[in-house]
């Protein structure tokens, strides 16, 4: 019994409390998404979820290590023979890019440009744990520790992945570039015409809005990140362009991209950490 | 086992709430995902029928706060949801325990399908709402797999005496 102004209250009735917790899970809402008052404690949370994504992930990994130690003897060989044969031919094209990359310096120094090409990477492990359904974000085994900071771009070997939204010590959510809600500045490769790349939700589906009829775009291109906004690094494929329809009751054109990089598959990503440019506004938050 | 019904009660309440919350994480192939039922709210609506005046909104919001921890969205979006769904099935569990199991199933779909719309209008009002009709076969999955899970927890719930 609570005793308020002589009058005696009994346990407060399950309304009451659905409206106080309501009212609560508003407060926590708005003040986690206007102000980011709760980096703080979304770091120790996160924390906290460590163990129990080590153990939701654990089923999976022990497969992979059973997948893993009955692969043949004649698998690995061909496995490494191919590698083999890839490396030589990575090495071939390096040839080239080093002098590339000599004479781009040369040729920036000249024109005073301070953007450097070389940029640090630290590979970091998965954690194999689903998101909220519908929302397209992976959990890496890197944090603050490792010097990964929130707006990180992250890239495996054919493109952008995303960029990292949360992190903690040990371990950091990367927002995959097929979220919905995520957008990305692009540049066209052939026709150098900007514009931004936007999720959908949908783990194979990028869009594109805002381009006219007359914009010189073609299914097949390549989109490739321009680093304006000054989140992403420049210069890295994002997507190819699938679809293009053009309806004329629309004011714009549909376009659909796929994603270069392989989002869906794969263990190891890659955190990269550019010259950071001054941050002049995100795309998103 | 000898231990205390209070504490009988409190272990397998813990149990199930955790295995539910680690299923929603588990890894799952991405074509799968759509499958995949709200395990969190069907366990917690089997516990707001069976017990009402232990499980109710108050477990609801920790357990939505715990998904929003472990998926690292908005604080709040799901608590708010679970709450909601809690609040729900306890006003209804007298006439919810009576219905036959098939139509059991069909309001649970209806708690189901609330929680979903109250988390895609928070999702839509910060800009991320996904734009797939499959975003409601979670809670299809769920119905389906109400009438089997129902007898899994209701086993569950006698042998350790719970009432």
């Amino acid at each position: 019994m609570i005793n308020i102004f002589g009058r005696s209250f009994g346990a407060p009735s399950n309304l009451t409390r659905l409206i106080l917790l309501s009212i609560l899970s508003g407060t926590l809402m708005v003040l986690d998404h206007r102000g980011h008052h709760l980096e703080k404690i979304r770091a120790g949370l996160n924390l906290l979820a460590y163990p129990v994504q080590v153990i939701a992930a654990a089923p999976t990994q022990v497969f992979h290590g059973i997948a893993d130690f009955l692969t043949t003897r004649g698998a690995l060989r061909r496995d490494n023979e191919k590698l083999l044969a890839e490396r030589q031919l990575l090495l071939a094209k390096l040839q080239k890019f080093e002098t590339l990359e000599e004479e781009n310096s040369r040729l920036r120094r000249m024109i005073v440009s301070a953007t450097q090409v070389t940029e640090k990477v630290l590979a970091a492990e998965l954690i194999e744990v689903s998101s909220e359904p519908f929302t397209r974000k992976i959990v890496v085994a890197k944090g603050s520790q490792d010097g990964v900071y929130v707006g990180q771009s992250v890239i495996d070997a054919h493109g952008i992945m995303g960029q990292v939204t949360q992190v903690s010590s040990r371990v950091s959510r990367v927002t995959l570039i097929t979220d919905a809600g995520h957008a990305i500045p692009v540049f066209d490769n052939r026709s150098g015409l900007r514009m931004l790349v936007f999720g959908t939700g949908d783990p194979d589906k990028l869009k594109i809005p805002y381009l006219t009829a007359s914009a010189d775009i073609k299914e097949g291109d390549l989109l490739v990140s321009s680093g304006m906004g000054g989140t992403f690094q420049p210069g890295y494929p994002v997507a190819h362009v699938v679809k293009i329809i053009n309806d004329s009751n629309e004011a714009f054109l549909t376009v659909t991209g796929k994603p270069t990089a392989q989002l869906n598959h794969g263990k190891q990503v890659m955190l990269i950490w550019g010259n950071k440019p001054a941050r002049s506004g995100d795309t998103r938050k | 086992m000898t231990w205390s019904p209070d504490k009988r009660r409190r272990v397998t309440l813990i149990g199930t709430f955790s295995v539910a919350l680690i299923l929603t994480i588990m890894p799952f192939p991405v074509w799968a995902e759509p499958f995949r039922p709200d395990w969190v709210g069907l366990v917690l609506i089997y516990w707001c029928l069976a017990i009402p005046d232990r499980v109710s909104v108050g477990t609801g919001w920790l357990l939505g706060f715990l998904q929003d921890v472990l998926y690292g969205s908005l604080l709040g979006s799901n608590a708010i949801g679970k709450t909601l769904v809690a609040f729900l099935a306890v006003r209804l569990h007298l006439q919810l325990r009576m219905f036959p199991r098939w139509q059991q199933a069909v309001s649970v779909f209806g708690l189901l399908i609330t929680n979903q719309l109250l988390v895609l209008w928070i999702r839509g009002a910060i800009g991320q709402a996904p734009e797939t009709i499959s975003y409601w076969t979670p809670s299809i999955v769920g119905a389906l797999l109400w009438p089997w899970l129902f007898i899994i927890l209701r086993d569950m719930r006698r042998r350790s005496a719970i009432s």
